[in-house]
């Protein structure tokens, strides 16, 4: 096995864990804010694909469906937390979730109505067809897009709560919705928003992984378990955490398939359990909270 | 108007004690309503799923319903179930009492694997633990094809008569099916109702309720949790065992996190906590589909929407809501 072939599956891991890092990231996102587990991650996910795929051939450009699927279906996930997810605050925790998980059935079943159960072809745009040499192999242009734009997609994220007002409520909210209430910050519009924002980067998630996988009504729940594994592994609510995580289980994922093929799917589980079993509230989660 | 209430009185406190006798007879009393079960259903065929998955139901009742533990990895131990007695009858030529204590064994041990890694978490993460181990198990069998059968589900092996102490009883039969997987539910209904009744059944309900509290008195909540688990797991294997010799197939399906969801989703419907809603939720959910699907193939949309409502306004289900209003069940479940 020669040097070249594994830093190649490096970076295959490396795009395929930037995919992981930004849809986890959205999971993570919402619980650190609102404590709730959204079930129709996959699901949203899913349809952010679809949505790329169907906006990308109605304006005749890939980037189109890239810029505006998120943010359609970010507004969806507005919608679904202003109508639905906003009353169970303050019920028990597990409702939430049995909430989102029966809204994903309605989600894909619905594409199923209006796509049709089998899968479609992605195209990968144009400018971004071919091979780039990187000195070692050569390598898809659009992996390397992928992996860059996740890391402006984080960067802006990162300054975004680090830097800005708005961040600062956000990171204030997180620790003690009940004390930003008294300082006169509406919590609840905050909530919307991070939800609309989780949902957004799932979705964001789906059209960049629409061209490395198949788009199919069922994507979404290996998608779902995958984040869920990212999250459970960096620490539910850390966004170190998930990006850590992320990039972790991608490398994992395609250097396992490049010695053992067929262990490739269970090796991610296997890492999340052994995790578990020494730090069960994951690698920069906090106590507490597992 | 003051004999008349009287008499109200007196017919509602009748009925109370009437509901008090049935219910400490709630093993007998669900045997009967099962007994009638395939002349109430418009098939046969959908009284025999609804007897299999009430009974996988009622196991995860045990650890949902009644510890608290919002599992989304059922399909592992009804699936395990399901493949071991498959396996063991078709590849090893068990007979089937053997077979099926040998596939509840082994899916016992599973949970206790997958029970000791997701115990060690709490809330939320658990059902996103138990769900991930349970994809695991799943693509485990996937790969195990030359074991499992892989994609096309595990064939080969069909039981076509029991052998009871040289009665011989045709299993083709469907009303002879019927009622010797009916003995298997009993003995599930049965060991149900012996965990709730004794005094870990009263732990798990006060770790449900409190966890802290449960543990300042002194109980191993951890292992209570495993218990639990393991006991769980146990008995929704023996609907997998059930699935199995009925079926004479095992589809990988049964592994999928689509089964796990719609075992949550049937405790749900029926009432979680309440010792038969699992059947009244399996009924419900399996009627549904059976309806919704004769006017469209997209029946899992309906599902999802009701299952949604009930969320949202019947969190109890029928059967818990129910138990909520009839005056003479009030005071006691």
């Amino acid at each position: 096995m020669d040097l070249s072939l594994i830093i190649m599956q490096l970076f295959s891991g490396i795009a395929l864990g930037a995919v992981l890092v930004i849809t986890a990231l959205g999971l993570t996102i919402v619980f650190g804010m609102l404590g709730v587990v959204n079930f129709a991650h996959g699901a949203l996910f899913m349809i952010g694909a679809y949505a790329g795929l169907y906006l990308a051939s109605l304006t005749g450009s890939f980037w189109w469906g890239l810029l505006l699927a998120p943010v359609l279906v970010g507004a969806f996930g507005m919608l679904i937390e202003f109508v639905l997810v906003r009353r169970l605050y303050g019920r028990s925790i597990d409702d939430p979730l049995l909430l989102t998980f029966g809204l994903s059935y309605i989600l894909v079943e619905g594409v199923r109505i209006v796509f049709g159960s089998d899968g479609i072809p992605f195209p990968t745009p144009s400018q971004l067809i071919g091979v780039v040499d990187l000195g070692v192999g050569f390598f898809p242009k659009y992996r390397l897009f992928v992996i860059a734009l996740v890391a402006v997609v984080l960067l802006v994220l990162w300054l975004m709560l680090e830097k800005t007002r708005v961040g600062l409520i956000v990171r204030a909210g997180a620790r003690d919705p009940q004390i930003m209430r008294v300082l006169g910050v509406d919590i609840g519009k905050v909530w919307l928003a991070i939800f609309g924002l989780g949902v957004g980067l799932a979705a964001l998630g789906g059209v960049l992984a629409g061209p490395m996988r198949s788009v199919n009504p069922e994507m979404g729940t290996l998608v779902l378990a995958e984040a869920f594994v990212v999250t459970v592994i960096g620490g539910l609510g850390s966004i170190v955490g998930a990006v850590v995580a992320g990039l972790m289980v991608g490398i994992c994922i395609s250097m396992v398939a490049l010695f053992a093929p067929e262990m490739a799917t269970i090796v991610m589980f296997a890492l999340m359990a052994a995790v578990l079993l020494v730090r069960p509230q994951g690698l920069f989660g906090l106590k507490g909270r597992a | 108007m003051t004999v008349e209430s009287t008499g109200e009185a007196a017919s509602l406190s009748h009925s109370r004690r009437v509901f008090a006798v049935l219910s400490d007879h709630r093993v007998l009393v669900s045997l009967a309503a099962l007994a009638v079960l395939p002349w109430l259903l418009p098939s046969q065929a959908l009284a025999v799923n609804v007897l299999i998955y009430g009974v996988v139901v009622m196991g995860y009742n045990l650890l949902f319903g009644y510890t608290g533990l919002l599992s989304f990895g059922h399909a592992a131990f009804f699936g395990t179930g399901a493949y071991l007695t498959g396996i063991a009858i078709g590849r090893w030529g068990l007979p089937w009492f053997a077979a099926v204590p040998l596939a509840i064994m082994a899916s016992t041990m599973l949970a206790a694997l997958i029970g000791t890694i997701s115990t060690r978490t709490r809330g939320i993460y658990f059902s996103m633990v138990t769900l991930a181990l349970a994809q695991l198990v799943y693509y485990v069998a996937l790969q195990a094809s030359s074991f499992t059968g892989g994609e096309n589900g595990l064939r080969g092996f069909t039981v076509d008569r029991i052998n009871l102490l040289g009665w011989q009883i045709n299993f083709l039969d469907p009303v002879n099916k019927y009622y010797v997987l009916m003995a298997f539910a009993a003995l599930a209904l049965w060991v149900q109702s012996r965990i709730l009744n004794s005094p870990f059944g009263a732990v798990i309900e006060a770790i449900r309720e409190n966890e802290q509290r449960a543990r300042a008195c002194g109980y191993d909540v951890e292992r209570c949790k495993l218990i639990v688990f393991m006991l769980s797991g146990a008995i929704s294997a023996i609907g997998g065992c059930m699935s199995a010799l009925h079926l004479s197939i095992v589809p990988l399906d049964i592994l999928h996190y689509q089964t796990s969801g719609m075992i949550v989703m049937m405790v749900l419907l029926g009432g979680a906590r309440s010792f038969f809603g699992p059947f009244i939720g399996a009924a419900t959910f399996l009627i549904l589909e059976d309806v919704v699907s004769l006017w469209t193939p997209h029946w899992q949309i309906v599902v999802g929407a009701i299952f949604v409502v009930f969320v949202l306004f019947l969190p109890k289900g029928i059967w818990g809501t129910l138990l909520d209003v009839l005056p003479f069940a009030r005071e006691r479940r």
